[in-house]
């Protein structure tokens, strides 16, 4: 379990990272390795070029500002995890980052690397779409935003060109008074989930949900939005029942087929449950004061 | 005065290396010069290969040697079948690299030798094997049926051997019964995967034509033999040293695998040592594997629940070829009745080829299996009869008096009859529900059902047959110089810690710190003659051999202080590292003092040599300087060989809860009452029985081979085979019973294996007893898993 | 400056990397990883192997004061960086870690092959918390998931977490 050579290219500008992407047939981005060196260790990747970011330090930042978290892509997510002013923007962040693995693995693990893996078992991109987040891609031509929803297109493929660099990943603040929760079964703990489902709730004066935002990992080809949930949801009064009914409506969202350890139909009475009690955390937190 | 150290929490001697990185694991043997080994393993479950192109990887640079069948001259042989049973009828076992033929994924076909590990594996890539594909059958239960595809060619029906026992006359109780009870169950297959993978190191030197070879095995001496058999060499020119083995579990009892030929093969031949260290992805294809059994078991009883005969048919799964013999089967034969007195037993089992990774024993060895099977049985019994599940087992345990209690014919590892030498077992399964408080659970029981929560009790009565013979021995010198006392035997240890237990047993005797006892096995340049690690037999076995040896050298050091002291052998006492007159309150003399004054010498290298030259005073005779018969220093050798099996045996419940939303399980409680005869090192005990719970967690929810239809295993990475981590594995809480046992002279008895067999049925039935108001069939199956717990819900039509 | 520095597959990757505070210069390949450099290049192989692919966590290391995988780094990833290993852990004068003579003294190990990794995952973690002495099991278990233990089923290390974190507040 060693890796095969490789052509090793260390940038120290995003400029000349760029460059050599493009100029590369077959490469892959080293950001903190903690997915891309398993695949290269088993050789299920071998590739000719291997573009190690490590000298990116303009990707590495936290930025809060104009109701977005800004986060570069050479971020690493305990870094992420650790920043109070992440957190108090928008504290479904850390709660999420800290089902992702292992501290050993955050410790290296960076924002970008996650994202643009886009495994749909994964935390990171659930957190993105949930959020309705941005993406931020350069490549040879310029700098192009792309939407989460837009960005994930299937299973470890993403909207990002061959000759792009995801550069940077944003995700709006909470409001006031938001609920969150983030919540996943894993068979083991820090393992790649059954399930999991992110969700915020904006309950308004009225005492009815005036937005509601729903997504899940490991349900589908990408990380997926729980959309039919959020309208059954948005101009309702909040209570265990509407959430039992919201468990009930997102068993459909899953499209993933059996594997030989997982069936769908248990997937799918997993996924209920869980919307279900991540609503209910989530509601825990509206109109607390963060 | 010392204090006893024989049953004392004492801190272990090999712990100060292994917490400052200072183990020596076969990898970190530094040898300088070493080429490193990659074998090209078979992708296909079953083939004839109809070529092997080497070219490629030869040409690479940085490759020394590629090794096929064809390049192995009188190595290319079949590989012993150890351990030899007049029911195999059809023995097949291994080339150690494929000839004309594969018969699992992983099989080893070439072996590259390269000037690293990284150029190896870029060669593995480059070597080029045609398959023609043959039909397989993975499903062990289907390879029986007739006409499955073969594994062999001309195994007939895939049958490697059949075995049928009988203690007793089972049809006729089963004629006498008021109730017959059956159930199918099944356990799945799993691996031991110790942390750290197979490892073999070898160094040939030309000057004294002696083979080293450092092997993380738990056989030393066993390969010795198999080397000088297959090399033909002498046995003193081959050395194997097992050093730090990174755990065992029982796969690396197992011998030669291919590498424990083509490295020493290598290392000979190409005159620089050499090293293959497995990795985690062939460990997955390549050690062997255990515990695929289906069991159907009938019991048959009284209406008052006494369970009068047992019948057992089996199937055990041997793989693609069976070197280690019937054991793991004739293991789990043994233990099919467990504690309780039945006293008519037939059992039968086949051991069917698959085209997958071979079979041999793996913690437990077939006893899990067993366990699980009856202890099902039990359960059902009880609730078909009305009976209480505790109630229904007390009834049938053999009773304090009763031991001796013999299954005669029913013929275990060791070549005899089944023989439970002591126990308490209705105490200890009272001891468990005391602990568990059946009533307050009860109570707590029906609350939480009440809540639409799913609490249950699971239970699990375990025998485990330890401390199999033939024999071990133990040798025991005191060391003239620095006074420390060197200890050895002929088997191995992979973190059981033998440098401590064996310690603390010379402790005793000699009246030394145990820190000054330096235990060194698993070298065969050490020591000689022995078998090896398993079947919790190292305690048992060495333990009471080396006993043995330190009380004839603790009579060696009496008798020549008594002379040094000039008084009476009765009145020496020993203790703190030295022997003095008791009562007389002076200092008397060191262990290093007797140890040199015992030892008549020609030279005055030190202070204390002066005194034991022939010519000193002290050491003046009219005789020969050493009297016939004796022999120089205090230095002991004796062997123990056990009459028979020892029986330990335990009890384990847990209560468990179940996530109705993601049936996921959540241990509130898993309480073990066990009994392993006196313990040496209660400290230790507790450590093996946690780590066997663990193990056994594993084997009930989380640890199964998934091999596809075409013979691929889905799951051949930490990834996708789930070892628990400490979030998945409960606190255990632990009862000691002690009930010595009358065979050695320790009264001890194995506690290796004990803590995995239970678990599975302690789980599955605890689940099975929480989800109760749902009225489900029984769990037959392990390991569970949250998905299969949500099938078994959604096939009783129950709810989905 | 060039912008990038490119190494062809056979051309060796120079890298200045601090080891347990010894600052070590090597030509190594750029695709050997952390864990095979220190145990073959610097002989500390005491930061055992065992899964190559990032769950077992044997070979944890600090890097830049921080648990990590050494299996899932390649050395040049640590050009000016500094790794901790288990040589590493304790003084110079051989005064052990706190969490080496807790793991000695709650008899956390037995066969000691995962025992460097599992001891720098704790030493992180007590770098970082310093209420472990009295957290509950249930926090300890999450806080130490990530590494495998084949032997003792955790119980003792839970305990030697305890403990070394009593130790380590007894040293300030």
């Amino acid at each position: 379990m060693k890796p095969s050579s490789f052509r090793y290219a260390v940038p120290t500008t995003l400029r000349a990272a760029i460059d050599i992407r493009a100029a590369s047939e077959d490469s892959v981005v080293l950001a903190g390795g903690q997915s891309l060196i398993p695949t290269m260790n088993f050789r299920l990747a071998n590739p000719e070029v291997v573009i190690d970011l490590r000298k990116l330090d303009e990707l590495n930042y936290i930025r809060v500002g104009g109701g977005m978290v800004r986060m570069g892509a050479m971020t690493r997510q305990r870094v992420v995890e650790e920043d109070a002013e992440a957190l108090a923007a928008n504290p479904l962040i850390r709660e999420t980052l800290t089902n992702v693995a292992h501290p050993a693995i955050r410790n290296r693990g960076t924002i970008g690397g996650s994202l643009a893996h886009a495994d749909p078992s994964a935390e990171l991109p659930t957190l993105l779409t949930t959020l309705r987040g941005t993406l931020t891609a350069q490549g040879p031509s310029g700098r192009r935003s792309i939407p989460a929803t837009e960005f994930f297109e299937f299973i470890f493929t993403t909207a990002l060109e061959p000759d792009e660099l995801l550069v940077e990943a944003a995700v709006p603040v909470l409001e006031p008074g938001e609920g969150w929760a983030f919540t996943e079964f894993a068979r083991r703990h820090g393992d790649y989930a059954v399930a999991g489902v992110a969700a915020t709730l904006l309950v308004g004066p009225d005492g009815r949900i005036s937005r509601a935002r729903l997504g899940a990992c490991g349900i589908a080809t990408v990380p997926a939005l729980l959309t039919e949930c959020e309208e059954l949801l948005t101009g309702n009064a909040p209570g265990d029942e509407l959430f039992a009914a919201a468990g009930q409506v997102a068993r459909d969202a899953v499209t993933v087929s059996d594997d030989s350890a997982t069936t769908k139909a248990y997937r799918r009475h997993v996924l209920a449950g869980l919307v279900e009690r991540t609503l209910k955390t989530a509601m825990t937190r509206v109109g607390v004061p963060r | 005065m010392s204090t006893r150290q024989f049953g004392a929490r004492v801190q272990r001697n090999e712990d100060q290396r292994l917490v400052t990185g200072k183990g020596r694991y076969v990898d970190d043997i530094p040898l300088t010069g070493a080429l490193h080994g990659a074998f090209v393993r078979s992708s296909v479950a079953h083939a004839r290969i109809t070529g092997v192109d080497v070219s490629r990887a030869l040409a690479l640079p940085g490759v020394v040697k590629v090794y096929t069948h064809a390049d192995l001259g009188a190595l290319d042989v079949q590989m012993p079948l150890l351990i030899p049973h007049p029911c195999i009828t059809h023995g097949r076992t291994q080339y150690p690299l494929a000839r004309d033929e594969v018969f699992h994924v992983g099989q080893a076909i070439a072996f590259i030798v390269a000037e690293d590990r990284y150029i190896a594996e870029d060669a593995v890539s480059l070597v080029e094997v045609g398959y023609e594909m043959l039909p397989v059958e993975v499903d062990f239960e289907k390879a029986a049926e007739p006409g499955a595809p073969l594994v062999h060619h001309d195994v007939p029906g895939n049958i490697a051997a059949h075995l049928v026992q009988e203690s007793g006359d089972a049809d006729a109780a089963f004629a006498a019964a008021d109730h017959i009870t059956s159930i199918k169950v099944r356990v799945d297959r799993s691996t031991a995967a110790p942390m750290e993978c197979l490892a073999t190191a070898a160094r040939w030197d030309e000057v004294t034509g002696e083979l080293t070879v450092w092997d993380g095995t738990q056989a030393p001496i066993g390969l010795r033999g198999a080397l000088a058999s297959l090399f033909e060499l002498d046995e003193h020119r081959v050395r194997v040293i097992a050093p730090d083995v990174g755990g065992g579990f029982g796969p690396k009892i197992h011998f030669p695998y291919a590498n424990e030929v083509l490295v020493p093969l290598a290392s000979m031949e190409l005159r620089r040592p050499v090293k293959w260290i497995e990795d985690r992805s062939e460990n997955f294809v390549h050690m062997t594997h255990e515990r695929g059994q289906i069991h159907e078991i009938e019991l048959a009883a009284t209406s008052d629940g006494t369970v009068l005969g047992l019948r057992n048919r089996f199937l055990h799964d041997t793989g693609a070829f069976i070197p280690y013999g019937i054991a793991v089967a004739q293991v789990a034969a043994c233990q099919i009745a467990g504690p309780y007195r039945i006293p008519n037993v037939r059992v039968e089992f086949s051991c069917v080829y698959t085209p997958t990774v071979p079979v041999t024993p793996y913690r437990g060895c077939g006893r899990p299996q067993a366990n699980f099977a009856i202890e099902r049985a039990m359960d059902q019994l009880a609730e078909e009869l009305g009976i209480d599940r505790f109630e229904l087992r007390r009834r049938n345990f053999i009773q304090p008096e009763e031991f001796p209690y013999t299954r005669p014919n029913l013929i275990f590892a060791d070549g005899l009859a089944v023989t439970h030498d002591s126990g308490e077992y209705e105490k200890a399964l009272t001891a468990l529900t005391d602990a568990l408080d059946l009533a307050a659970f009860a109570k707590e029981q029906r609350e939480a059902w009440a809540q639409g929560r799913y609490l249950g009790l699971g239970v699990s009565f375990y025998v485990e047959g330890t401390g199999l013979g033939p024999y071990e021995g133990g040798h025991v010198r005191i060391h003239p110089i620095t006074g420390k006392i060197f200890v050895n035997t002929g088997l191995t240890t992979q973190g059981q810690g033998h440098e401590t237990v064996f310690a603390q047993i010379v402790a005793d005797q000699l009246g030394a710190r145990v820190e000054d006892i330096i235990v060194v096995e698993g070298d065969t340049g050490v020591y000689d003659w022995g078998v090896a690690t398993f079947a919790s037999r190292a305690a048992v076995v060495s333990g009471s051999a080396i006993h043995k040896a330190a009380v004839l050298a603790r009579k060696q050091v009496i008798n020549a202080a008594a002379n040094m002291l000039e008084a009476d052998p009765d009145d020496i006492e020993l203790a703190d590292g030295r022997a003095f007159v008791v009562g007389s309150g002076t200092a008397g003399v060191t262990l290093a003092e007797v140890a040199t004054a015992s030892n008549p010498l020609r030279y005055a290298f030190n202070k204390a040599a002066q005194s034991a030259t022939q010519f000193a005073p002290a050491a003046r005779s009219d005789g020969p300087s050493l009297g016939e018969g004796a022999h120089p220093g205090i230095e002991a050798t004796d062997y123990y060989s056990p009459p028979h099996a020892t029986w330990a045996y335990g009890v384990h419940g847990a209560i468990v809860e179940v996530d109705p939303a993601t049936y996921g399980i959540k241990i509130h409680r898993y309480v073990c009452v066990h009994d392993c005869g006196n313990m040496i090192n209660p400290m230790i005990v507790e450590g093996q029985i946690a780590g066997g719970v663990a193990q056994g967690m594993g084997g009930a929810f989380y640890e199964k081979l998934d091999y596809d239809e075409d013979g691929t295993l889905r799951n051949a990475s930490f990834m996708d085979f789930l070892i628990p981590y400490a979030t998945e594995i409960p606190h255990v809480e632990m009862i000691h019973q002690e009930t010595p046992s009358p065979l050695n002279p320790l009264g001890i008895k194995g506690v290796g294996e004990a803590g995995t067999i239970p678990v599975a049925q302690v789980i599955v039935s605890a689940i099975e007893d929480a989800l109760k108001p749902l009225d489900l069939p029984p769990f037959r199956m392990t390991p569970l898993s949250p998905s299969l717990i949500h099938s078994h819900i959604a096939e009783s039509g129950n709810r989905g | 400056m060039s912008e990038v520095t490119v190494f062809e597959p056979d051309e060796p990757v120079v890298v200045e990397v601090e080891v347990n505070g010894e600052p070590v210069t090597a030509e190594v390949p750029s695709r050997m990883l952390l864990s095979d450099f220190l145990r073959q290049r610097l002989g500390l192989t005491g930061t055992h192997v065992g899964c190559e692919h990032g769950v077992c966590g044997a070979c944890t290391v600090h890097i830049d004061g921080r648990p990590a995988r050494s299996c899932l780094t390649l050395v040049a990833q640590t050009d000016g960086r500094s790794v901790r290993t288990v040589e590493g852990l304790a003084c110079a004068d051989g005064t052990l870690h706190p969490v080496q003579r807790a793991f000695k003294e709650c008899h956390a190990l037995q066969c000691g092959f995962c025992t460097p990794g599992f001891m720098m995952a704790v030493a992180g973690l007590l770098d970082e918390r310093d209420d472990l002495a009295t957290a509950d099991d249930e926090t300890i278990r999450e806080e130490i998931s990530g590494n495998v233990c084949r032997c003792t089923g955790y119980m003792n290390i839970v305990s030697a977490v305890k403990r070394a974190a009593e130790l380590s507040n007894e040293r300030g």
